[in-house]
C-alpha cells in the first residue's frame, strides 16, 4: 500500500502543514514521524495544521492528532489546527472528543497570526 | 417494522484500505440522499469507526451500506458484521473511554451518538454484528 506523504512546509520560523488527502491510518502516522522530525531540523517555535480540506475525522485521527499536538508542545514549539470544518467540529462533539488546550483559528491566515502572538514575533 | 431495500453496497474489510473505501461510499451514498453536511460527515465518522474496529478487533469482516425505506422515511442502515472474538462485556465496551487497544475508547458510543437507531448483537467466540440508521429529516 503506497503511502501518502502531507507537504509541510516552511514559512520563516514556522512550518505549515495543509492537509488536502484522504487520511488513512499510515498517512496519518507518517505524517505524525515527518513532522518531529521536521520541527527538530528546523528548529520552528511554531506549527500550523490547516484542516479546511479534511470532511471527517474519527476517534483514530483525533487520537493522532491530539499525540502529535502534544509532541510539538514538548519539542518546545506552538500549534494552531485551523480550519476545521462546523460538521467536523459537530461529529467531534458527538464522539465526545474535547481537544482539550489545542489553539484553533478560523483559518491559516488567522492560524499564522496567532502563532506570530503566541511566539512574540 | 416493514422496511424495504433500495440499495445496497457491501464492503469487505481485510486491510486498512477497507477503512477507506467503506467511508468513501458512505459519503458517497449520503451525499446522493441530500443528508445535510453535518449528517453526512456523522454517517461517514460511524463507518470509519465501525470499520476500523473489525479490522483491529476481529481481524476482517464486512461492512454493508443500505438505502431503506420504512413508513415513509428513507434512511441509511450500516450494518457491521465479522466473526471474530465478539464482546464479552458489552456495557463495558460502549462506556465512553474503555479501550482494550490504547484508543481513546470512543468508537461505539461515539456511533450510538452519531446515528439515530444502534443495536449490538454479539456472541464471545463468534463474532459481532453491529447495525446504526441514520433518517433523512
Ligand atoms: N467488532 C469487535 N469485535 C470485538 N471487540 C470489539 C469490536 N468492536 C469493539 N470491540 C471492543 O470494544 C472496545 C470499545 O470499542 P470502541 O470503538 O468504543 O473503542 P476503541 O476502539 O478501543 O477506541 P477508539 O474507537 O476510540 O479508537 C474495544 O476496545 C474492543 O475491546
Ligand atoms: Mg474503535
Amino acid at each position: 500500500m503506497n503511502i501518502i506523504r502531507i507537504p509541510i512546509l516552511k514559512l520563516k520560523d514556522f512550518l505549515l502543514v495543509s492537509i488536502q488527502v484522504e487520511l488513512d491510518d499510515n498517512t496519518v502516522m507518517r505524517f505524525q514521524e515527518d513532522l518531529v522530525q521536521r520541527i527538530s531540523e528546523t528548529g520552528a517555535s511554531g506549527v500550523v495544521i490547516d484542516l479546511t480540506s479534511v470532511d471527517m475525522i474519527d476517534s483514530f485521527i483525533a487520537k493522532v492528532l491530539g499525540d502529535v499536538v502534544q509532541m510539538t508542545k514538548l519539542m518546545g514549539a506552538y500549534v494552531v489546527l485551523t480550519g476545521i470544518q462546523p460538521a467536523v467540529s459537530i461529529t467531534l462533539i458527538d464522539l465526545g472528543i474535547t481537544f482539550t488546550g489545542v489553539r484553533t483559528a478560523l483559518d491559516l491566515e488567522q492560524g499564522l497570526l496567532l502563532l506570530e502572538e503566541m511566539t512574540g514575533e | 417494522m416493514n422496511e424495504r431495500m433500495i440499495e445496497q453496497v457491501r464492503v469487505p474489510i481485510v486491510n486498512e484500505l477497507g477503512i477507506v473505501t467503506a467511508r468513501q461510499k458512505g459519503r458517497e451514498i449520503s451525499k446522493k440522499l441530500l443528508f445535510n453536511s453535518v449528517d453526512q460527515a456523522r454517517i461517514t465518522t460511524a463507518i470509519s469507526e465501525l470499520a476500523r474496529n473489525i479490522y483491529l478487533y476481529a481481524g476482517n469482516g464486512e461492512i454493508l451500506i443500505e438505502v431503506i425505506y420504512s413508513s415513509g422515511k428513507t434512511g441509511l442502515k450500516i450494518t457491521a458484521a465479522d466473526s471474530g472474538p465478539g464482546i464479552t462485556d458489552v456495557r463495558q465496551a460502549m462506556q465512553m473511554g474503555y479501550t482494550s487497544s490504547n484508543g481513546l475508547g470512543a468508537g461505539l458510543p461515539g456511533v450510538k451518538r452519531l446515528m439515530d437507531e444502534f443495536s449490538l448483537e454479539t456472541e464471545p467466540g463468534k463474532g459481532t454484528v453491529i447495525t446504526a440508521t441514520k433518517w433523512i429529516r
